[in-house]
């Protein structure tokens, strides 16, 4: 029995340890913020924190979340007040959208490592994860933004 | 088939190859003009299936308590249109923006208009009959005050969701109004008075996007985000070759995989499969890693089909001799082969495009649902018409008993126009008796079964005078048709290919030709942001900075020069078919006076000229397409290695009116990016008739750490006697040439096949003492 925490509340798991957290997330729970884009951690699209690092759900087996706590866009401020989203907002970041809550984890736990981040820092941090609208521009002027609100 | 086909594919000319259902509709709608001119062709808006619809008890509705819901009838694929089409109609319904909800429409054109949401078109289209529709809303209203108030409507007028009674200071808030304003007749189009562009509050100014909150916070729902109670998840193995279909299965061990509950086979629909599915081996299951697991364990022999033998490689070299031998001829003016023979200086140059895949971040993915004789699907699609259209026929209903609701869609980029996922999910449904089905396209699936940018070489020579003055213009294009997915293959574009880029070129050179080379489809060919204007801008605007080098000019003086003066340059003159974009080219006519106002604001804007240190350079292209007006510079560096990054673009757009400018920078800011992955990575390659590659490290796409660090979007003013030009795609073509140009400037090599890659790098170590 696998048991972990998502979002500050408890759930238990009892099928294929191997199964990737993105599609217990999704399928399972019903959260599906966090999004499937490559399956094999080239895109980012399905970030979550782990313990409070990044990671890529869609190779992230629910074994190896076992007894661990999962956060994911729904759960990073339920009312969507963190200092990233609203910088996202305020940059006019999103075009489709359906990378952003991936580009979104993905930056705020980089926040938590990197106070005040150049371009460099930027790129190096976000170049797993793709946006193919390339709303790029726009997240680096977001995450500055973010460092300095936060 | 469908009628979508005669509008998406054709305007005329192609009809010969279409069945009889589609020539029925078209006949019909121009059946009416004929009586009226024996020669009238429909343009624009009006050729478009179903036209528009401007009808506000269609797309408007008003609650007691005040709350104006608008309808989007055109699918959001991050170009804004959510947030647009709706402010144009709060706008002249003197909404309060703060106040107006949207609702998303499905399916249904007889109703809502042509809901195609493709060819830059949406604001181009429907900004007249929204702006219509909100001024009859708004006059409703109006009629409704100055009843209760006993008064006559010309004493009352509409203001920030109210009515005012000027001469009594009386006030009725928009809710209060609701009722009774759905009861009066809705007003004449012809009678409305539109406002004044003077007095728009939201139109032309910077709108946040509708959808902001929602997508910050996990909420927003996409095609793959759709529950259902009882829902089945399904994946899909899909023949490898186009054409190609199943031998043999053995879902013994895939049964055994845990959740997985069916193995079902799909026929597919052999070439030209037109919107239908290719076919393949479902697995249906409790959950979509299950399915996942349980295609794993099929065991499928697969038949191959006519396109076995595919091998890309083989195939450009084939498309290179093609292009060195004479074409159809598409436009003529002068004499080529005289004023080429006489010719100073003589130039050729071949450029390829490989195929592209559009890799939109969300795979293509379905949901269906039979009830009865009724079918619902829940999808992101760009063409929800014919995704009713084509589950209706597939599953033999009437089109009326097929719902599509459109969910957003996680990218586009007209992979999405082509609703082959939603008529799996339909199948895959009536194979579990009704029951809930989602079809989730892996990555994998959508980059080895995908509907490809078309491959292709183009060949330009041209001969210049003594004085550099170019006297000759000879472009060969070679590629496979778009034509090809809907109807026998001609081996030879359609006039709608023809028309973007090619054959509507705009230069003063008196001795033109313009040809078509065979070449045969061998996969399914496909509409890919901004078609076929990728190839044709990088081949001329880069030829054209050739000519500059050749003649020790500078390039923007030589992209002028080509250009010629300010003038409308008409292509009828000289070709049987100008497409125009579905335009009518007296409205639309090509305007090099607007194409030089670009190329000069982008050069004066980005700093055409400026000093740069050594590795470093400038490129700059122009290009007319979805009837707007770009033009592109790139600073580039490239390091010794061969390494190059781009440290800023400036873009300058004049698409005439416009409704959000923010939207317009987020879009060309993104065709940067696009035209950057195409230039630089992106390819699909083919060996055996199978794509080489697979996911999103084989097949790339730039990444921030590449991205240009700046892009300055300059836009021209909006002017509103100027009609309107599209947006979404027009940004993406100068960017290959701009950039490749800038290589150039920067290191004297000269870039004609993309994507870039590695050719550098080769450069640098060759050139290295």
């Amino acid at each position: 029995m696998i048991k972990l925490r998502v979002n500050g509340r408890e759930h238990s798991f009892n099928a294929d340890p191997e199964m990737p957290l993105l599609w217990y997330l999704r399928d399972e729970l019903g959260l599906t913020g966090t999004k499937f884009g490559c399956g094999v951690a080239q895109c980012g699209a399905c970030t979550v924190h782990l313990d409070g690092d990044a990671v890529r759900s869609c190779i992230t087996t629910m074994g190896e979340a076992d007894g661990r706590a999962v956060t994911t866009i729904e759960g990073l401020d339920p009312e969507g007040e963190h200092p990233v989203q609203k910088a996202w907002r305020d940059a006019g970041v999103p075009q489709c959208g359906y990378c952003q809550a991936g580009q979104i984890m993905q930056a705020a736990a980089f926040l938590q490592q990197t106070k005040n981040p150049g371009d460099d820092d930027i790129d190096a941090a976000m170049a797993g994860n793709i946006c193919r609208c390339g709303t790029y521009q726009r997240i680096r002027a977001a995450i500055k933004a973010a460092a300095k609100g936060a | 088939m469908s009628r979508i086909i005669i509008e998406n594919v054709s305007r005329r000319g192609f009809l010969a190859g279409v069945a009889s259902a589609g020539g029925l509709v078209l006949a019909a709608q121009i059946l009416p003009l004929r009586a009226l001119a024996q020669n009238a062709k429909k343009f624009g808006a009006d050729a478009m299936p179903h036209g528009t619809v401007n009808d506000p008890r269609v797309f408007v509705s008003i609650a007691g308590d005040g709350t104006v819901t608008i309808v989007c009838h055109r699918s959001e694929m991050g170009q804004g249109v959510r947030t647009g089409i709706p402010l144009i109609v709060a706008e002249e319904l003197e909404a309060d923006w703060t106040r107006v909800k949207i609702a998303q429409a499905p399916g249904d054109e007889a109703k809502y208009g042509n809901q195609d949401t493709d060819g830059s078109r949406s604001t181009r289209h429907f900004m007249k009959p929204m702006r219509e529709c909100g001024a009859a809303a708004r006059t409703m209203l109006e009629a409704a005050a100055a009843k209760r108030w006993g008064v006559d409507p010309a004493e009352v007028e509409a203001q920030n969701h109210e009515v005012l009674h000027k001469a009594s200071g009386r006030k009725l808030g928009y809710g209060e109004l609701a009722a009774d304003a759905a009861a009066m007749p809705v007003p004449a189009t012809d009678s409305l008075k539109l406002k004044d562009p003077s007095q728009f509050r939201y139109i032309g100014k910077d709108t946040p996007i509708v959808d902001g909150f929602d997508i910050t916070t996990g909420r927003a729902m996409y095609g793959t985000d759709t529950r259902l109670p009882g829902m089945k998840y399904a994946v899909i193995a899909r023949p490898p070759v186009y054409g190609g279909k199943v031998k043999s299965v053995d879902s013994a061990e895939a049964m055994k995989i845990a959740g997985v509950e069916k193995v079902v086979q799909i026929e597919g629909e052999p070439p030209p499969s037109v919107f239908m599915p290719v076919g393949g081996v479902a697995v249906i299951a409790t959950n979509t890693w299950s399915a996942i697991r349980g295609r794993e364990a099929l065991k499928i022999e697969w038949e191959d089909g006519p396109n076995r033998a595919y091998d890309s490689k083989a195939y450009a070299q084939q498309m290179r001799e093609t292009a060195r031998r004479p074409g159809k001829v598409v436009r003529k003016e002068g004499e080529f082969d005289a004023a080429f023979a006489r010719a100073a200086t003589k130039l050729e140059a071949e450029y390829y495009v490989p195929h592209l895949a559009h890799a939109t971040m969300e795979p293509p993915c379905a949901t269906a649902r039979i009830q009865g004789d009724k079918c619902e699907v829940w999808t992101s699609v760009q063409s929800p018409q014919a995704a009713r259209d084509f589950v209706a026929k597939r599953l033999g209903l009437p089109p009326g008993n097929v719902t599509v609701n459109v969910t957003l869609l996680g990218g586009g980029f007209g992979r999405k126009s082509k609703p082959d996922f939603a008529v799996e999910a339909a199948i895959l449904s009536r194979e579990m008796g009704g029951a809930p089905v989602k079809v989730m396209w892996t990555r994998e699936d959508d980059i080895h079964n995908g509907v490809y940018h078309a491959v292709s070489v183009e060949r330009i020579e041209a001969g210049l005078d003594a004085g550099g003055k170019p006297i000759a213009w000879r472009h060969r294009s070679v590629q496979p048709s778009i034509g090809s997915l809907f109807g026998p293959d001609s081996k030879h574009q359609l006039a709608l290919e023809h028309g973007m880029g090619l054959a509507d070129v705009p230069f003063d050179v008196a001795n033109l030709q313009i040809e078509d080379g065979e070449a045969a489809a061998m996969t399914r060919i496909g509409w890919f942001r901004s078609v076929s204007n990728i190839q044709r801008a990088f081949a001329i605007q880069s030829f054209v900075a050739e000519i500059a080098a050749a003649t020790g000019r500078d390039q923007k003086e030589a992209l002028l020069a080509m250009i010629g003066p300010a003038r409308i340059v008409d292509p009828r003159k000289s070709m049987s078919d100008f497409w125009d974009y579905g335009e009518n080219p007296d409205i639309y006519p090509i305007d090099t006076g607007r194409l030089r106002r670009v190329v000069e604001l982008v050069a004066e804007r980005g700093d055409w000229g400026r000093k740069l240190p050594p590795g470093r350079g400038l490129g700059i292209a122009a290009h007319r397409s979805f009837v707007s007006y770009i033009a592109t510079v790139v600073e580039v560096e490239v390091d010794d290695t061969g390494e190059f990054t781009i440290p800023r673009v400036d873009i300058a757009i004049d698409c005439g009116a416009f409704v959000n400018p923010d939207r317009i920078r987020s879009q060309l800011e993104g065709a940067v990016v696009m035209g950057l992955s195409l230039a630089k990575k992106s390819e699909i390659t083919y060996k055996d008739g199978r794509v080489e590659q697979g996911n999103f490290d084989d097949y790339e796409v730039a990444r921030i750490d590449e991205a240009p660090r700046e892009t300055r979007v300059h836009i021209v003013p909006a002017d509103f006697s100027v009609p309107l030009g599209g947006v979404g795609e027009p940004g993406v073509p100068p960017f290959a040439p701009a950039l490749a140009n800038a290589i150039f400037a920067a290191t004297g090599k000269r870039i004609r096949n993309l994507p870039i890659r590695d050719q550098l790098m080769a450069q640098a170590s060759g050139t290295t003492k």
